[in-house]
């Protein structure tokens, strides 16, 4: 990296320096300019076309797809087109909104999200500070381990903790049995959905914090040393530089990274399906997989959509608020 | 990066360190080792059951260290269900959506950060917002239009579902890359007479080498990680390298150790892969390069 970095700007000097020399600049640029300017209009659209036309077919048709499914009557039958798919207006949505289950799933994905969220954040935290504070060493140890398990597939993830947490021969039983007075060997973790759902929330956390340490370790360098210095000088202890110097310098950050994280672990999947060997019970359902199972094991797949479309909508507010942010810190201008 | 910054300010930081007292560092030290131990545990655990006896595996009462060293767990995790197959698919699903991705993803990223036209604030919007949309919520539509189109259980299906997720993210991510690229540079090779299109090859192109490399790397890791519709779209007898871990857990019980050799070899090119780009990604590639 560091080679790329220094023999690019080295290499570009000369290169510009060559030309001025040879044509007289003014001449020929002008008419150029006028060319491009006409033109201006159509080289970008031109340049967007592949990529805004594969985006209609494989986004854009599905997601309208998706909302027509949501008012039409869709199973078995209208997937091998022996029966045309029916509107049916809200139907789908009376339906699904009717049921007390679909009430609890969505209460449970949203306790398991914030939880997700709230232990990501503040582990990240608490990383983050901490690598400021440790020797050289040991931050390029925990650093090279914090990007191992960030680049470990979810899949791998996943299987890995499921033999961590397996009842019979899992370490994790194995080394609680070792504490005195606890008997942990063939507890089984999944045996209810909160205790499960825990375990998973373990492993979305394991997944999620080397990004947000690393994100705030960044912004932790752009902290003016001065402004800690000062409100040290002025009284302020540990806590206080934290909570009125450092916290509102980073709030950007926190803010991003707050709302992609909502996004992210709203949007469990894997993680739950595979540790329930691809058919999570009723109390392990959480949104992401309550619609997959509408559609594809219940066949209702006009069912399921509405549940996603659902989904969407409940997080499009998160969504609002991280594009804003985008928007006010310049990123998209 | 980390050798510049331990080289440099030598003198500065000796001074600084001997007015905090010492054993402040320690405790922050013995907070990291468990930080250190706790993080890396997985992993660690995942190495060595892959390579201990498969029967040390089963020990309710499991050595925290290696009890031996063989290669069975992997001989058995090849031969549990065909390999090379699965990993032939992914390797063609991943490598093809990367380069549709990043040829398609460059010239849309060229257009959204190097041109001022009407309506590029709300491509870039879209662009955006179109990242947010869970995966999960599209499988329903997506399955549909590949059962319309004859592309259930063809790689080509496969590819084109890929796209949803790995164009976005290149033309986002190249665009940042762009951006970091001082405009000046083209605007100067352009008033030496070069044309925008030589510009852009001789003076663009070179500067976003590396990180054309970067977001490349990156989404092969992703379009390979990729594990939902892998799974809902194609059918056992072509299924991609994510799906076949799942071979391991039968009706009969589930092969630990073979498990973890398995686990083993998806993860460790992935995360050498991730290793080596993970800086670019986040790296600054031209700072400095209009100083001459």
């Amino acid at each position: 990296m560091s080679a790329a970095d220094t023999t690019t700007p080295a290499k570009l000097p000369p290169e510009t320096r060559q030309a001025p020399p040879s044509p007289p600049a003014g001449g020929p640029d002008a008419p150029r300019r006028k060319r491009t300017a006409m033109g201006a209009a159509a080289v970008p659209w031109a340049l967007l076309a592949p990529c805004l036309l594969i985006l209609a077919l494989v986004l854009g048709y599905p997601l309208v797809r998706l909302v027509a499914l949501s008012f039409q009557k869709f199973g078995q039958s209208q997937l091998w087109g022996f029966q045309p798919a029916d509107w049916v207006g809200l139907a789908n949505f009376t339906a699904v909104l009717g049921d007390g289950e679909f009430w609890d799933v969505v209460v449970r994905t949203i306790v398991f999200a914030v939880g997700c969220v709230v232990f990501t954040m503040v582990v990240g935290m608490l990383i983050a500070l901490l690598l400021q504070r440790v020797s050289g060493w040991m931050k390029t140890l925990i650093n090279i381990v914090l990007v191992a398990s960030w680049g470990m597939p979810i899949i791998v993830a996943t299987t890995v903790f499921k033999w961590l947490f397996d009842s019979d021969y899992g370490i994790v039983n194995a080394l609680l049995s070792r504490l005195p007075g606890v008997e942990m060997i063939g507890h089984n973790w999944f045996a209810s959905g909160p205790q499960g759902l825990a375990v998973i929330m373990l492993l979305v956390v394991w997944g999620a914090v080397p990004f947000v340490v690393i994100t705030l370790g960044a912004g932790l360098t752009q902290v003016p040393k001065e402004l800690e210095e000062a409100a040290r000088l002025d009284g302020a202890g540990a806590w206080g530089v934290f909570r009125y110097v450092t916290l509102p310098i980073l709030k950007p950050i926190i803010v991003m990274l707050t709302t992609l994280s909502v996004i992210w672990d709203m949007g469990v999947f894997p993680q739950v399906f595979v540790m329930r060997g691809g058919h999570p019970e009723a109390e392990f359902q959480l949104l992401t997989t309550y619609s997959y199972d509408r559609a594809f094991a219940v066949n209702d797949y006009a069912q399921g959509s509405a549940i996603a479309l659902l989904t969407v909508v409940l997080l499009l507010g998160v969504v609002a608020v991280y594009m804003r942010q985008m928007l006010k810190i310049g990123e998209v201008e | 990066m980390s050798g510049l910054s331990a080289t440099a300010p030598a003198v500065p930081r000796k001074a600084e360190g001997s007015r905090k007292p010492r054993k402040s560092k320690a405790g922050w030290n013995l907070l990291g080792l468990l930080v250190f131990l706790s993080t890396g545990f997985p992993v660690y655990w995942m190495l060595n059951t892959a390579i201990k006896p498969a029967k040390d595996a089963i020990d309710p009462d499991p050595s925290l260290l290696p009890t031996g060293f063989t290669l069975d767990n992997f001989r058995r995790a090849l031969n549990i269900a065909d390999f090379w197959g699965p990993v032939g698919r992914s390797l063609v699903v991943s490598l093809t959506v990367v380069v549709i991705g990043i040829v398609v993803g460059m010239l849309a990223a060229l257009a959204i950060s190097r041109f001022a036209f009407r309506g590029r604030k709300v491509v870039i919007v879209g662009i955006l917002a179109v990242q947010m949309v869970p995966l999960v919520a599209m499988i329903i539509p997506v399955f549909l239009l590949l059962n319309d189109l004859g592309q259930y259980d063809r790689l080509t299906g496969l590819i084109i579902t890929y796209l949803t997720f790995i164009l976005p993210f290149t033309v986002w991510t190249l665009r940042g890359f762009i951006v970091n690229i001082p405009k000046e540079l083209e605007e100067a090779a352009m008033v030496d007479g070069c044309s925008r299109t030589t510009a852009f090859i001789r003076v663009v192109f070179p500067l976003l080498a590396p990180g054309l490399v970067a977001t490349s790397v990156y989404g092969f890791i992703q379009a390979w990680n990729e594990y939902l519709y892998a799974l809902m779209l194609m059918s056992q007898k072509n299924q991609t390298a994510t799906v076949w871990l799942g071979n391991f857990t039968t009706k009969h019980g589930t092969e630990y150790a073979p498990m973890m050799a398995g686990s083993t070899m998806m993860a460790v090119p992935i995360v050498v892969l991730f290793l080596l780009v993970q800086r670019k990604m986040a790296a600054g590639l031209t700072a400095g390069a209009v100083k001459g």
